[in-house]
């Protein structure tokens, strides 16, 4: 590329200047430049490699352990508060929950499904909000005021409810909060996308692919998708922790994760009931995880919209 | 104007609709009928019982009765738990309660949240400011559910300052706790909208022009900085009202203060369908009603909105 550009100057002198600032302005893409305003914010910084060792932490601290998540340790039952207590010695790190199961596996287990509500949430609503706010913007006139509409009335439905009702009639599952999640995520996202779209959709490139006769859905997947990935990036990351209150909000009131599995809501109302009985240790030790995950999201997420659209600040 | 309100309605009405058929279908595909137990009635039994309530009617007919009676006598139907309870009974109990505290906290929330962020903007950069933006900060992480088992275990179990629960007739140590843990979270939220917005009109000619004229500071923000730096304010009003009101379950859930989430709650444990969808009905069409007003009056205080 450099190369060919110097080519035409064929002095000496100029070729070798020119080689040098062609090594020293050497191109920043966008992405780069993003990536070095992203490290350089601590906070963000941070809460990534805490962020990390939450989820290596769910994923392997199973291993260091030698309980499981529903067995009740027959000679503490009963007697939790006194017995129960978190130790290192006896490998019950956590202590025990009020049925004397290990609460250090539980918590594991609550991380492994609050993380993964929040990020396959977040996944369903990056994709479908995506699709259906690229769509409706570029297509533009009628089926975008349609599809957009249709997205106010969604958006009105106060959602806790219907996720409420759908989940006493189709039985109380983690299949079913993700569903339920799943249907109402993704409309603040087409908003976004869609508002976005219409802001590409004018641009030369765009203009230069109908031009060559590219079919409608090639230039929607290949040039305005790419373009609105900034956003849907720090949008994403900032949904993940609303997946995550969501859900524990649903299993904090025992309508969501049924037994033995349990999530961070599902473990902090337990921890609730117990701590009268001085059992502190179950509420904090699932609060812990749950405060420090949502924080890092938050900065994470801060962070990358400082990061990727530097004109927002 | 009349083009906004109406365009808003438009909306209102459809999503009403969607809100009354998407409930009554669901209970309608839920399994088990009202009578059904498990000794089974003799068929015709059922179908004569059925026949009194109206069950035998088609789906689209019976969803009509249920509409008109709500729509001119109030009346949601009885409860197919409890059988002498009705829902307006349900809501005649646990409706003071929820309104109660949650009127108190939302004042709390917009109050104390825009006092916030406005004395934060003023004073930028000053402790104040950096206490505010803590607030605003720490208060994304702690929703109700943590705030509350967090107000419990401090004021009731380690102080032992306030009742950690029960009602007791709205007496006001029972009202600060439910109170505090529902507006937290919104009360920052506008401590923060309330925050930036002031910032920015801070920074505005016409801030500028009344400096420059000599009006002392108070007078600048009394008179002219704190309306327009107020407006975001009512735009998220309709979302901490949804907020407020799915918040409200999780109160009654722990301080057993008996409004209405506890029903709802209960309701959906013990599958009381007819109370569920009642109740999702009630709540919800409050929602719906309250956002249109509050867009409506958003784009009639602020006629940029209404393009």
């Amino acid at each position: 590329m450099n190369d060919r550009l110097v080519q035409p100057f064929q002095q000496p002198k100029t070729r070798e200047i020119a080689e040098r600032i062609a090594e020293d302005v050497k191109g920043r893409s966008l992405w780069a430049d993003a990536r070095r305003r992203f490290v350089a914010n601590r906070a963000a910084m941070v809460s990534v490699v805490v962020l990390t060792l939450v989820v290596l932490f769910s994923l392997f601290g199973q291993f260091l352990s030698e309980y499981d998540i529903e067995t009740p340790d027959w000679d503490v039952l009963g007697n939790v508060a006194a017995a129960g207590k978190p130790s290192i010695a006896n490998g019950h790190y956590f202590g025990y929950d009020e049925y004397a199961r290990d609460l250090y596996n539980r918590v594991i287990q609550g991380s492994r499904i609050s993380l993964a509500v929040g990020v396959i949430g977040a996944l369903v609503a990056v994709i479908v909000g995506t699709i259906y706010g690229a769509t409706a913007g570029f297509i533009g006139g009628r089926v975008d005021s349609i599809m957009m509409r249709l997205v106010d009335i969604f958006m009105s439905i106060p959602y806790m409810f219907v996720l409420i009702l759908l989940l006493v009639v189709a039985g109380r599952s983690i299949t079913m909060i993700f569903v339920g999640i799943g249907l109402t995520a993704w409309l603040d996202m087409s908003r976004i996308v869609r508002g976005q779209t219409l802001s590409i959709k004018n641009r030369e490139f765009v203009e230069a692919a109908i031009a060559i006769g590219v079919p409608t859905w090639r230039i929607i997947i290949r040039h305005i998708v790419p373009n609105l990935l900034g956003v849907v990036v720090v949008y994403a990351t900032l949904l993940v922790p609303q997946m995550i209150l969501t859900e524990s909000f649903i299993s904090f009131l025992g309508l969501g994760v049924q037994e033995p599995f349990t999530s961070w809501g599902a473990l902090l109302s337990e921890g609730t009931k117990t701590m009268n009985y001085g059992m502190l240790w179950q509420l904090a030790f699932p609060l812990f995880f749950f405060v420090v995950t949502i924080f890092c999201f938050f900065f994470i997420g801060d962070g990358l919209r400082d990061a990727l659209d530097p004109k927002d600040r | 104007m009349l083009n906004f309100i109406i365009r808003r309605v438009a909306v209102a009405i459809p999503t009403l609709i969607i809100l009354l058929v998407a409930s009554f279908w669901l209970m309608q595909t839920a399994p088990g009928g009202p009578f059904t137990s498990e000794r089974p009635l003799p068929a015709q039994v059922l179908a004569n019982i059925e026949a009194k309530y109206g069950l035998d009617q088609p789906v689209y007919k019976q969803l009509w009765d249920y509409v008109v009676g709500i729509v001119t006598q109030f009346d949601f139907g009885p409860s197919y738990k409890y059988k002498d309870r009705s829902v307006n009974d349900i809501i005649a109990q646990g409706f003071p309660v929820t309104l109660t505290y949650g009127i108190i906290s939302f004042l709390v929330a917009i109050i104390v949240g825009g006092a916030l962020g406005v004395s934060a903007a003023i004073r930028q950069n000053s402790w104040l400011d950096y206490f505010a933006v803590g607030v605003t900060i720490g208060a994304q992480v702690l929703p109700n559910f943590v705030m509350a088992p967090i107000l419990i275990l401090v004021f009731t179990l380690w102080l032992g300052w306030l009742p950690g629960g029960g009602w007791n007739g709205g007496q006001w140590q029972h009202i600060i706790m439910p109170v505090i843990a529902l507006s937290t979270s919104y009360m920052a939220s506008i401590a923060r909208l309330t925050r930036s917005s002031m910032l920015e009109v801070l920074r505005s000619n016409f801030i500028r022009t009344a400096r420059a004229k000599g009006l002392p500071d108070n007078v600048i923000i009394w008179r002219h900085a704190l309306k327009p730096s107020l407006l975001p304010v009512i735009s998220y009003l309709g979302p901490a009202f949804v907020g407020m009101v799915t918040g409200s379950f999780i109160i009654d859930f722990v301080f057993g203060t008996g409004g209405i989430g506890y029903f709802y709650v209960n309701a959906a444990f013990n599958r009381d369908y007819s109370v569920m969808m009642g109740l999702t009905i009630l709540l919800g069409s409050m929602t719906i009603l309250f956002n249109m007003v509050v867009d409506i009056l958003y784009a009639w205080i602020d006629p940029k909105i209404r393009l």
